[in-house]
């Protein structure tokens, strides 16, 4: 016999007995894996932000597949990716509410007084960790733009009064913005929302005062004519509860240094309750 | 000929001690309104037990606290309070503050705690028990005067497993401008011996040693008389910041290096500042708590640069006018020296047990400088005394890398600022640093 027959035929023997363990071992050893994370994973943007709560697109995907998350759990995909993931799991699609960053300062550099002048790097950060930062108000923004160079979506600029803007038809409210101030003025809400209260002093009404034109001095008089309770003062500053607000905006007429705004066209979003 | 005692990195920047290092310690007379923070330490803060209409006396405690690392505050002239309320601070936040109105009696609180040391020859031997000068020390509120405020009493107290060898008394004063170190030294010489004998028998300290920079002659040949084979030691540092750094001392006085994140007790050292040192001997001879220190007023923005002995709770403002006044535009007011001072922007803000002096810069000492890109020069790292990369680490905290920067070590920075005063570039090198620190430690917090 020769060479050539003997190893053709070892080989092929070889071959034939490698593959059938393959065979056995792929079926018994497989790894059950539900075939609808990679069409989910497919579906969502991508971005990997992390604004789900999960490490990213993939592992958001499982904790989907497995009915731990919720449809709508994915606040950059918006509605259009609640859909889809609806459609792929078969469930009802429970409707996306989007929501989108506030900010609730609004003494910029025309309102609020400097206290000092700050020449250290451009970073809220480390403006707040400086002996509090330049402006008067120890509680509102420090207008360095920390947040803005946070977002990844081009929905947040400067405006010349030193505040950041939101630009909602961008905004993802991935909440990068909100980890990145170190005064705690960016909050996420509902877009639909449209009376805020744009202050978050602590500051006694006349320390306020000294500091800010705009600030809340906690007159308590938006308190009073709220007519469904949705806004209460504590600790020298009113705070609205958006479930309760029905953007009847009279809060903004009594508000007597302009600190609680309505944005044009947004609201009334239900009816009074019980009225 | 012997070399200085010497370590790693540091900057020499310009010293400026000639404003201030000849003038004699004056006394400030109190000021009318004294505002005494009742948080002047590193721990608790501490709870006022005075009210709004109180009569209080010079000495009486006005603010303590239940925890352990803390240290009660005492009023520092006799009068009245005027409030209990929430002050602005050096540190740029408001703390629970006694404002008191003074009436020019400083009539001293009666049952002041006897004095334990009955004479103030420095030579004498310390008879007394340690556990006595610790509860002296403690309830008399002297916390580390060089600028740390970290409580005395709880520092003199290492754990039961370590074993002091040295007591290292730190008359460095490495930060420019400061002299009110060197001023008690050399006019409060055995006081602080007296002062050093008693930490070094309450932390069972076998050996003083007293380190003085080289630019302090007068001050070295003063200590050195008091120098007994065995016990005291006068040793000479090489003139570098931050020679008065705890851990570079160490370094160049015993070769000794205290493990990243550790204390100086774990390799049988402890550092106490020489105005710490006086404070005590003061308390123990006096029964007096801590209510008055010596700081430096100084710099080219000044009328009448020197080392005043104030009270506690003094506002600058008082100690500005004291001082001559504004000599001039007055740039930039620091709580502290030049390098690690603290910029105000208020001058009612008080004196604490931690302000070592208050500079006065001009608009030329004072130059703002803007920041270029970083050309991998590597000087803040031959700078650095606690051999960290800071370039690496305030690229790190620039793209909030915290995890990395934590590796790299970020938090052994001492804040020092050698790599920001050497950068050529004139990058925040030291500013994102603090921030990658507070990021960590918000981190930690967190798990």
């Amino acid at each position: 016999m020769s060479n050539t027959l003997v190893s053709m035929i070892s080989m092929g023997v070889l071959g034939i007995g490698l593959s059938i363990a393959l065979v056995i071992a792929s079926k018994k050893f497989a790894v059950e894996s539900d075939p609808r994370v990679d069409d989910l994973e497919g579906v969502l943007p991508g971005a990997n932000c992390g604004a789900c709560g999960y490490a990213g697109c993939r592992s958001f995907a499982e904790a989907l597949a497995t009915g731990e998350a919720p449809t709508n759990g994915c606040p950059v995909g918006g509605a259009s990716v609640a859909e889809l993931v609806a459609k792929i799991l078969g469930v009802s699609n429970s409707g996306f509410s989007r929501n989108v960053a506030q900010v609730l300062c609004k003494g910029g550099c025309a309102e609020a007084s400097q206290r000092a002048d700050y020449d250290g790097p451009q970073d809220c950060r480390i403006a707040h960790m400086t002996q509090g930062g330049d402006k008067g108000c120890t509680y509102g923004c420090l207008g360095c733009g920390t947040c803005v160079a946070a977002c990844n979506f081009d929905a947040m600029a400067m405006n010349e009064n030193g505040l950041p803007m939101i630009f909602e038809d961008n905004c993802t409210a991935c909440g990068a913005c909100v980890a990145a101030c170190p005064r705690d003025i960016i909050i996420l809400t509902g877009e639909e929302y449209g009376v805020h209260i744009r202050c978050r002093s602590h500051a006694s009404g006349r320390e306020a005062r000294q500091v800010c034109i705009v600030g809340c001095i906690a007159c308590r008089r938006c308190e009073k004519v709220c007519p469904t309770g949705a806004i209460t003062v504590e600790n020298n500053l009113a705070e609205i509860n958006y479930d309760k607000c029905i953007v009847c905006r009279k809060c903004v007429e009594v508000c007597p240094v302009n600190t609680i705004e309505w944005q044009e066209g947004k609201g009334p979003v239900r009816q009074k309750v019980g009225a | 000929m012997k070399l200085l005692k010497n370590f790693k990195g540091g900057v020499h920047p310009n010293y400026e001690k000639q404003h201030s290092e000849d003038k004699p310690i004056q006394v400030l007379p109190a000021p009318e309104v004294v505002v005494m923070p009742l948080q002047q330490h590193v721990g608790a803060p501490c709870d006022p037990v005075v009210k709004k209409g109180d009569q209080v006396l010079m000495g009486q405690v006005i603010g303590e606290s239940s925890y352990a690392i803390s240290a009660p505050v005492h009023s520092s002239v006799s009068g009245t309070v005027l409030a209990v309320e929430p002050r602005p601070s050096v540190t740029g936040r408001s703390v629970m503050s006694v404002v008191i109105q003074n009436d020019g009696q400083d009539t001293p609180i009666e049952e002041q705690q006897n004095p334990i040391l009955k004479s103030s020859d420095p030579n004498q031997r310390i008879d007394v028990d340690g556990n006595l000068i610790r509860q002296a020390i403690n309830a008399a509120g002297v916390v580390g005067l060089g600028g740390g405020a970290f409580p005395t009493a709880v520092k003199v107290t290492p754990p039961d497993t370590s074993h002091i060898e040295y007591l290292l008394i730190n008359g460095s004063e490495c930060e420019p401008y400061l002299t009110a170190d060197q001023r008690v030294m050399e006019e409060y010489p055995d006081k602080v011996i007296l002062g050093a004998k008693l930490l070094a028998k309450a932390a069972g300290a076998e050996k003083i040693i007293i380190a003085i920079e080289s630019n302090k002659p007068e001050a070295i040949k003063i200590l050195e008389k008091y120098a007994v084979p065995n016990e005291i030691e006068v040793i000479t540092v090489v003139t570098k910041y931050p020679a008065g750094g705890e851990r570079m001392l160490i370094k160049a006085v015993l070769n000794r290096e205290v493990p990243s994140g550790g204390y100086p007790h774990e390799v049988g050292v402890l550092v106490h500042n020489v105005s710490t040192a006086w404070a005590v001997a003061e308390t123990c001879l006096t029964g007096r708590p801590l209510i008055e220190r010596v700081i430096t007023v100084t710099g080219s923005g000044i009328k009448e640069p020197g080392n005043y002995l104030v009270r506690i709770g003094t506002p600058f403002k008082n100690i500005v006018e004291a001082a001559g006044g504004f000599n001039g535009q007055p740039e930039r007011v620091l709580c502290g020296g030049p390098m690690m001072g603290l910029a105000q922007f208020n001058l009612d803000v008080p004196v604490v047990k931690a302000t070592s002096g208050v500079l006065i810069l001009t608009e030329k000492e004072a130059q703002k400088y803007e920041p270029l890109p970083c050309i991998k020069c590597a000087r803040c790292v031959d700078v650095c005394p606690v051999y960290l990369m800071p370039l690496k680490l305030e690229a790190f905290a620039m793209n909030e890398m915290w995890e990395q920067a934590e590796e790299y070590g970020a938090m052994d920075c001492i804040e020092c600022g050698c790599c920001t005063y050497i950068c050529p570039s004139k990058r925040y090198l030291v500013h994102y640093i603090r921030l990658a620190k507070q990021e960590i430690i918000a981190a930690r917090g967190k798990n």
